[in-house]
């Protein structure tokens, strides 16, 4: 039971990763209908940022703010960042494209991703980099017989306030209502008055910003960053979005903390080296017998 | 007499195509004959996947797992049996077929993003299993090594670089011509009917998922093919050289080009496969620049550098025949 509740608690930390990156996923394909596959590279591109942030800037940022301070100005910095790399992605390689119609912009955003990842390699280097150890002190709490660490709960209530207020801006502003509403029927949206050019923007910009933020906390939490990590992460977090109903928000984040569980708990009952195997055949196993997804609403076919 | 003028110079074209394409290799070094080889190699996996995504429309991004289950028949059958590599074409291309007849036969009723999101999966599952080493057969992330070429007894066998590039190039060849006869045949409409409307090809009494299947299951038999060759070419098949990045590069040799345009599948196959040699003094900047072209591309020409023509001119030209004929 206690290893049960531990593999919980990682597997919870890992899904709020999956959450955040899928969120990007998601409401770019609402709108859009389009899958960013260059949304992992950003993600990956977030991490570095932050790993010079901290590794550079912490001396400075610490001896003013504190750890605390530094850490989450390492995670600003790196979300604001990203958030214009978005916009300027957006604007160069997916508006020109959008009346072709939809498989040039996959190729377009497959392009935009091997840029990214070698544009990280050519400025950081082809090595792993190692995030700094001290950014949270390695401490251990102990509840109810669970180890926890002082990290796992930082990034876990640190997500948890980012989903929150996503969730908030969505679902109960006029601005997120008008998101929801272009998701729907773009065309129709337009018609009623609502800005889509505005909410491509809105939604570009905030993406890749809760990306960039996750890869901060997946180098803390791993220490260990790769430029090719964005594939990996972009699939998971995908798979989380199609788990959770693609284009759905609340589901994206159900999907990210179910996928981060069950792969946890994949690992830990059934085998450590089948874990991504057994991510990708939940998949499959919910496409075919539920496409939507699990939060998703059935859409009817158009002829 | 535009028509007329299309089609001779359509012909020198592919003449002049074929005549430089076997002269070709006699006037190269080794290394650029190699680099043709696997430009032939992309050419065969291009049409392959062009079968099911340009001709019919579905979004596959997991072609490649196709080419690995043939390459690793190949390698496994060979080195642990001796079977022969000639023996093992037909062998491996069933392989992959009967994989793709099986993986596809569920996840054939979903449309557009979901079918591309299960295929991508599909080939990542393959992968991992592969790295995995199931039953000990697969040898893990080494992979297996040690795969003969191809040879008849002692009457030939194909051992040097030019031999290979004569291979690989007449079974493209090969290919094209079965290729551009399925696309007139009753499969080759039914196939486009397909792609431009599901829902009305069902309504004129199409079979939609036989039809589908059959390119998925004809898309993968070609990819076992390659899968052959490249196995006894590089005497080693390793679970690199079959990552979701390769299924992606595939997809955009059948975008780059043009969708279910065959001169446009070797035009997109010579680009993803020639362009990294060529810029290869730009070193660690090549594959930046090759990222950037692929987004200048489809920003100026989203439909390919030679997109498929529709069939208007072939009726023009039967309503003519129609009409002198009853003249």
């Amino acid at each position: 039971m206690r290893i049960f509740l531990e593999q919980m608690i990682n597997g919870l930390t890992i899904g709020s990763f999956y959450a955040l990156i899928a969120l990007g996923y998601s409401m770019v394909y609402g709108v859009m209908k389009l899958i960013n596959f260059a949304h992992g590279d950003l993600f990956a591109l977030g991490s570095y940022l932050g790993f010079s942030l901290l590794v550079w800037g912490s001396a400075y940022v610490t001896s003013h703010v504190g750890l605390a301070g530094g850490m989450i100005a390492a995670m600003l910095i790196a979300a604001i960042g990203i958030g214009m790399a978005g916009i300027i992605v957006e604007r160069i390689a997916y508006r020109p494209i959008y009346p072709a119609g939809r498989l040039p912009a996959v190729v377009s955003a497959l392009g935009v991703s091997i840029f990214l990842q070698n544009a990280i390699m050519v400025a950081w280097g082809p090595r792993y980099q190692a995030y700094p150890v001290n950014v949270v002190p390695t401490v251990r709490f102990e509840i109810g017989g669970i180890h926890i660490t002082l990290l796992q709960i930082i990034i876990l209530i640190l997500s948890f306030i980012l989903l929150a207020l996503l969730y908030y801006i969505i679902q109960k502003t006029t601005f997120g209502a008008a998101i929801r509403a272009s998701a729907l029927d773009r065309d129709t949206a337009a018609l009623m008055g609502i800005n889509i050019n505005t909410v491509i923007f809105f939604i570009f910009a905030l993406g890749p910003a809760l990306g960039g933020t996750a890869g901060v906390m997946v180098g803390m939490y791993y220490r260990q960053i790769s430029f090719t990590m964005g594939w990996n992460y972009g699939l998971k977090a995908f798979t989380a979005t199609i788990l959770g109903g693609i284009g759905n928000i609340p589901g994206a984040m159900v999907g990210g903390l179910l996928l981060g569980i069950f792969e946890m708990l994949g690992s830990a009952y059934i085998s450590t080296a089948y874990k991504d195997v057994f991510v990708f055949l939940i998949l499959i196993l919910v496409l075919i017998f539920r496409p939507r997804g699990l939060l998703g609403e059935k859409v009817a076919e158009k002829v | 007499m535009k028509l007329d003028k299309n089609i001779i110079f359509k012909n020198w074209l592919i003449l002049i195509a074929i005549v430089l394409l076997s002269v070709a290799p006699f006037m190269m070094n080794n290394y650029w004959i190699d680099v043709f080889f696997f430009f032939g190699i992309y050419a065969l996996l291009g049409l392959s996947l062009n079968i099911v995504l340009g001709e019919v429309g579905l979004f596959d991004l997991g072609h490649v797992a196709f080419m690995a289950i043939g390459a690793y028949t190949t390698a496994i059958l060979n080195t642990k049996f001796g079977i022969p590599i000639i023996i093992l074409l037909p062998v491996s291309a069933l392989a992959a077929a009967g994989f793709a007849w099986l993986v596809c036969s569920p996840i054939i009723h979903l449309r557009g993003d979901y079918l591309c999101i299960v295929t991508i999966g599909m080939g990542e599952i393959v992968r991992l299993t592969l790295i995995n080493n199931p039953f000990g057969i697969t040898g893990g992330p080494n992979g297996v090594f040690g795969i003969d070429f191809p040879s008849l007894g002692n009457i030939f066998m194909i051992d040097n670089s030019t031999e290979f590039y004569f291979l690989i190039w007449i079974v493209v060849g090969l290919t094209i011509l079965a290729l551009i006869n399925l696309q007139r045949s009753r499969i080759g409409r039914a196939w486009n009917c397909i792609r431009e409307d599901e829902i009305a090809a069902e309504s004129t009494g199409i079979d939609v998922r036989y039809y589908k299947l059959l390119a998925f299951i004809l898309g993968a038999g070609l990819a076992g093919v390659a899968g052959n060759i490249y196995a006894s070419k590089l005497m080693i098949v390793s679970p690199e050289s079959f990552t979701f990045m390769e299924s992606c590069m595939l997809f955009c040799i059948v975008l780059i080009g043009g969708m279910g345009s065959i001169p446009g599948v070797l035009i997109g196959a010579a680009a993803i496969s020639l362009f990294p040699e060529v810029f290869r003094t730009f070193a660690q900047y090549r594959m930046l620049i090759f990222g950037a072209a692929m987004v200048i591309m489809m920003v100026f020409r989203p439909g390919g550098i030679w997109p498929r023509k529709r069939g208007a001119v072939e009726f023009k030209s039967l309503l003519l025949k129609a009409g002198r004929d009853n003249v």
